[in-house]
């Protein structure tokens, strides 16, 4: 009996991550109640830490390889987003340390979550083999649960923990339905022999079983990225869950979901392309389109950034639709750089609540233009980002996805994105008008700022506006790690 | 060109910026320093920008100053500026209108000072980039960033009764003339590099491009519309009386003596040459529209019971010259228009420190709170006097030349255009000469315009210098003419060239080759 290869470097980054998981455990369990939680948060960031080193080792030395029966690749693709992922675990950990402890929600289990959550993100952009992708998948959705219904005494944390949970898990029978149907239509469940398969055999190009797996398989990957028709989930959860989670939620979910829907589609199911690209086009022009218009009606800033995460979503289908070289760069960047933005966004919300008072409706900003000026100042930042004004990392990313789709002559798809990004600028802009424009009805005082939310809010600025201006190391990175 | 080692024209653009920067540091309750500090860098930067008119070339068309580098090397994106005889004049009206912008918000803006002159000098970077930048991303680039402190400074500085909506009316409607723009930026860049397999956003280079007719109409559609907006030309120039009325009096005068210039430099630095058939096609359309904007604009003015609001749909009208005299497309039109550019920045810039200076008296514009003022404030009458006058087009002022030359320009091409357009200058002279009768003559009608004080030293300081240059550019325009001379001439060679080939092109080529 041969016993399976085991390749521990390969699967470093998950390893390490893992095993700080439970060490924060297990710490939790003997660290005194009061006052010892903190040094979890360390040890989360320590892991994060540890496991970006082994990332970025695999990155600087151009390190390829299948590993585990050719069940999980680590190639230029996979490590990139493992870095967003490592980069989106470090900033979500930085903005919790304050945020956890002011409503009571600081427990092991919480960062112990997030990093599991994190493996399972890693795994989904890691996988060749769909079962790898679902088993990331799954390991991510159960932790996100989990921490969405984390506020156990609030209800709305109750129902989006469940409202998740119960679409999810729904979501997720289609997504394995639709894998079950690619197995017995092809044979395999091997990202590249499923490929060659549909190369090989072009009349089962239209066989009802294949096109119906790729049904279920957006349904699936649709649901975790929030697409349209797939998003109803996505303001009630954001709202109800913890600001920190949602932080979490908005950036590395969305991103696992593109990295496994950018695999899987891209690998296994080229040469479908044609059948795939009319389906994605309405997609992604009906999730712009809801995302944006139904934005400028809220009034709650978590449910407009959960609005405008499904918007977001939007441009980067586009990106996708485009489906080339500058396309696939494309939602690389957008992802690095919409990570930094939302981040960035949900670190001034929670910087500008304290417990019991939230403030998280709009109107509840009025006048902080001036009362707190730098924390305005951070937030209209990333308010422009997200609204694609240069010279932020919004801009850059919008413009790579717009020019990916003109240069693949969808002409149309273009415009209606430009037009609706000039759409998402009054709602953005609002936050703006609100904090500068109007006078302050009710004061927000005694507000603590978190050393370590701040330092997460200016790291996310600083990534806005390295990506914005010097854009072109990000760019050539990721170039480099889909194409070589 | 250096100075102290930096490329002017990189200077130029950032030094503003490094001055907000500075202004950072300044304690915001030290108003005087912070005004103080940036006027100096008003006036640093504005000496800056005087050799460039000094060592201008004038015997040349081709763009100097030019500074060329790499940005994003990946895609063709480069930081490449440089001016021309068009640019320079336009350059220098911004650092000249920055100086006496921040010179009246002296006493006009005492709240949040700090904010203010840091969006100013923003707003300078944001200009002057967009003049200078020769690179189709880096202009819209700064394109877009024009648009951030000029929002703030309507929305934080300005009249708090319609702020907002004049605020994010201006942003959301020039934003959504600037994204369709960036579309048609990248397919005009697609089209470019398949031809010659050299992706670049260089303008220069997108100027040796010929595109099929068809595509032209849409591309120079959608530059056509973003530029259109900004102008404004009618129908898109409704964002322009909110943003103007409401806009802090510096605010105005920016707004009006460079933002709008924008405009016309767009459809004559990029969305002329680029797309010179389809520009020559829908002439008549663009024309016509400038007609419309002359009269309607005129027309409307008179029946302005706000001064600023007169003084804002005056704006729509005399911008609607420029247009008219640039798609007159000959000598006199296309300079006249450049020209009349820069008589609008001084002229209605100096209307509206005008209005300010009143408006700083008696808190309010409307006409009727005002009446028989030159007898209490005479020095402010001559000023406002020869302003008027300068609007009008009277001989002698810089307004004349430009008109002047504008309607000889519409004249020729068209003889129709020039009927009209001379009709908008009979009413140009009564909307303003019968608002200057009701504010400044006949006798005072009002209690409070008795007491009014006139013109501090500081007011004259602000009006004189555009005084002085009204009468320079009316009496010796020679001075600026000869710098854009060579430049117009060559636009205009290469603009009648590219319409008058008789080639029906289906692909896009690189131009030099068909001739081959």
């Amino acid at each position: 009996m041969k016993l399976p290869e085991i390749d521990l470097y390969l699967i470093a980054p998950e390893i390490v991550i893992t095993a700080f998981g439970f060490l924060v455990l297990m710490i939790d369990v003997f660290s005194p109640k009061e006052g010892g939680k903190k040094s979890l948060g360390y040890f989360g960031l320590l892991g994060v830490i540890l496991a970006s080193v082994f990332v970025l080792s695999q990155i600087l030395t151009g390190f390829t390889k299948t590993g585990y029966e050719g069940m999980f690749i680590s190639d230029g693709f996979a490590l990139f987003f493992k870095l967003i992922f490592l980069i989106i675990a470090f900033l979500t950990i930085l903005i919790s340390m304050g945020y956890t402890r002011r409503e009571g929600i600081e427990f092991g289990e919480y960062y112990a979550l997030i990093l599991f959550a994190t493996v399972g993100m890693m795994l989904m952009a890691s996988g060749s083999h769909l079962i790898t992708i679902f088993l990331g998948l799954e390991t991510m959705s159960i932790s996100i649960y989990i921490l969405a219904g984390m506020l156990r005494e609030d209800r709305r944390s109750a129902e989006a923990a469940l409202k998740y949970f119960l679409l999810g898990a729904f979501a997720t029978g289609f997504l394995l339905y639709g894998i079950a149907l690619m197995y017995g239509a092809t044979g395999s469940l091997y990202l590249k022999d499923v490929a060659s398969y549909i190369a090989s055999k072009n009349s089962l190009l239209k066989s009802p079983m294949l096109l119906m797996s790729l049904a279920f398989l957006t349904i699936g990957f649709g649901f975790k990225v929030a697409a349209v028709p797939f998003h109803m989930w996505t303001p009630d959860v954001y709202e109800g869950a913890p600001t920190s989670v949602t932080a979490f939620m908005a950036t590395g979910v969305k991103a696992a979901g593109f990295s496994a829907l950018v695999r899987v589609f891209f690998s296994a199911l080229p040469g479908f392309l044609p059948d795939w690209t009319t389906m994605m086009w309405i997609i992604a022009v009906a999730t712009m389109t809801v995302g944006n218009i139904v934005a400028i009606s809220q009034t709650n800033i978590k449910r407009m950034l959960a609005y405008s995460s499904i918007a977001h979503a939007g441009y980067i289908l586009v990106a996708f639709v485009a489906g080339n070289k500058l396309g696939t760069t494309g939602i690389l960047f957008y992802l690095m750089a919409y990570a930094f933005m939302n981040l960035g966004a949900f670190a001034v919300v929670i910087l500008l609540g304290k417990k019991g008072e939230e403030n998280i409706l709009i109107n509840d900003y009025a006048g902080i233009g001036f009362k707190y000026p730098l924390l305005a100042a951070a937030m209209t930042i990333c308010m422009l980002s997200m609204a694609g004004i240069p010279p932020l990392a919004g801009f850059m990313a919008k413009f790579y996805v717009f020019s990916a789709a003109v240069q693949e002559k969808f002409y149309w798809l273009a415009i209606l994105g430009v037009l609706n990004s000039a759409v998402s600028v009054y709602y953005y802009l609002r936050v703006t008008v609100v904090m500068y424009f109007r006078e302050s009805e009710r004061e927000i005082t005694g507000l603590q700022f978190s050393p370590a939310t701040v330092i997460a809010l200016i790291l996310s600025l600083i990534g806005i506006f390295y990506m914005g201006i010097f854009p072109s190391n990000v760019l050539s990175l990721a170039q480099k790690s889909i194409f070589g | 060109m250096t100075i102290f080692g930096i490329p002017i024209l990189s200077l130029l653009i950032f030094l503003p910026l490094a001055g907000a920067v500075v202004l950072l540091f300044v304690n915001k309750e030290n108003v005087k320093g912070l005004r103080v500090i940036t006027l100096l860098l008003a006036l640093v930067e504005f000496f800056i920008s005087l050799p460039l008119f000094s060592s201008f070339n004038p015997a040349t068309a081709s763009m100097q100053f030019v500074e060329d580098r790499w940005w994003i090397e990946a895609y063709g994106i480069s930081y490449k500026v440089g001016i021309d005889g068009i640019s320079l004049l336009l350059v220098l009206l911004t650092t000249f209108l920055t100086v006496l912008c921040i010179l009246s918000s002296w006493k006009a803006i005492t709240f949040r000072v700090k904010e203010y002159m840091i969006c100013f000098l923003f707003l300078e970077t944001g200009m002057i980039g967009a003049l200078v930048a020769l690179d189709l991303i880096l202009f819209y680039v700064f394109w877009e960033v024009m648009l951030i402190p000029m929002y703030f400074l309507i929305g934080v500085w300005g009249d708090p009764k319609r702020r907002i909506y004049a605020a994010v009316k201006f942003f959301l409607f020039t934003m959504a003339g600037s994204v369709l723009m960036l579309v048609a930026i990248l397919v005009v860049y697609f089209i470019n590099w398949k031809a010659t397999g050299k992706p670049s956003f260089d303008v220069l280079d997108l100027y040796k491009l010929g595109i099929p007719v068809q595509t032209q109409y849409w591309l120079f559609g959608a530059f056509a519309l973003a530029f259109a907006i900004k102008v404004p030309m009618f129908p898109f120039h409704t964002w322009l009386p909110d943003a103007h009325t409401e806009a802090p009096t510096a605010g105005s005068v920016i707004l009006a003596g460079v933002l709008l210039k924008m405009g016309t430099y767009g459809f004559i630095r990029f969305a002329m040459p680029l797309f010179p058939k389809a520009a020559f096609d829908l002439l008549p359309l663009v024309c016509a529209l400038a007609l419309i904007g002359i009269i309607y604009g005129a027309l409307v003015s008179m029946m302005q019971a706000d001064l600023k609001r007169l003084v804002a749909f005056s704006s729509v009208s005399h911008l609607g010259y420029v247009m008219l005299g640039m798609f007159a497309l000959n000598m006199q039109g296309v300079q006249g228009s450049i020209y009349q550019m820069l008589n609008h920045g001084i002229s209605t810039g100096s209307l509206f420190l005008i209005v300010g200076m009143v408006y700083e008296r008696r808190h309010t514009r409307l006409i009727s709170e005002f009446g028989g003022l030159s007898k209490v404030m005479p020095v402010f009458a001559v000023f406002f006097m020869i302003v008027t006058l300068s609007s009008i087009g009277l001989p002698g002022t810089n307004g004349f030349v430009g008109e002047f030359l504008i309607l000889l320009g519409a004249f020729q091409s068209n003889v129709v255009y020039g009927v009209l357009a001379a009709l908008g200058v009979i009413l140009g002279a009564a909307y303003m000469l019968w608002m200057f009768q009701r504010v400044m003559f006949g006798k005072i009608t009002r209690p409070e315009n008795e007491k009014l004080q006139d013109l501090s030293a500081r007011e004259i300081t602000i009006l004189v210098p555009m005084v002085i240059l009204i009468f320079l550019m009316g009496i010796y325009p020679k001075l600026f003419f000869s710098k854009m001379d060579v430049t117009v001439e060559k636009f205009l060679k290469d603009f009648k060239g590219k319409v008058e080939m008789k080639i029906d092109l289906k692909e896009p080529k690189v131009l030099a080759e068909i001739k081959k």
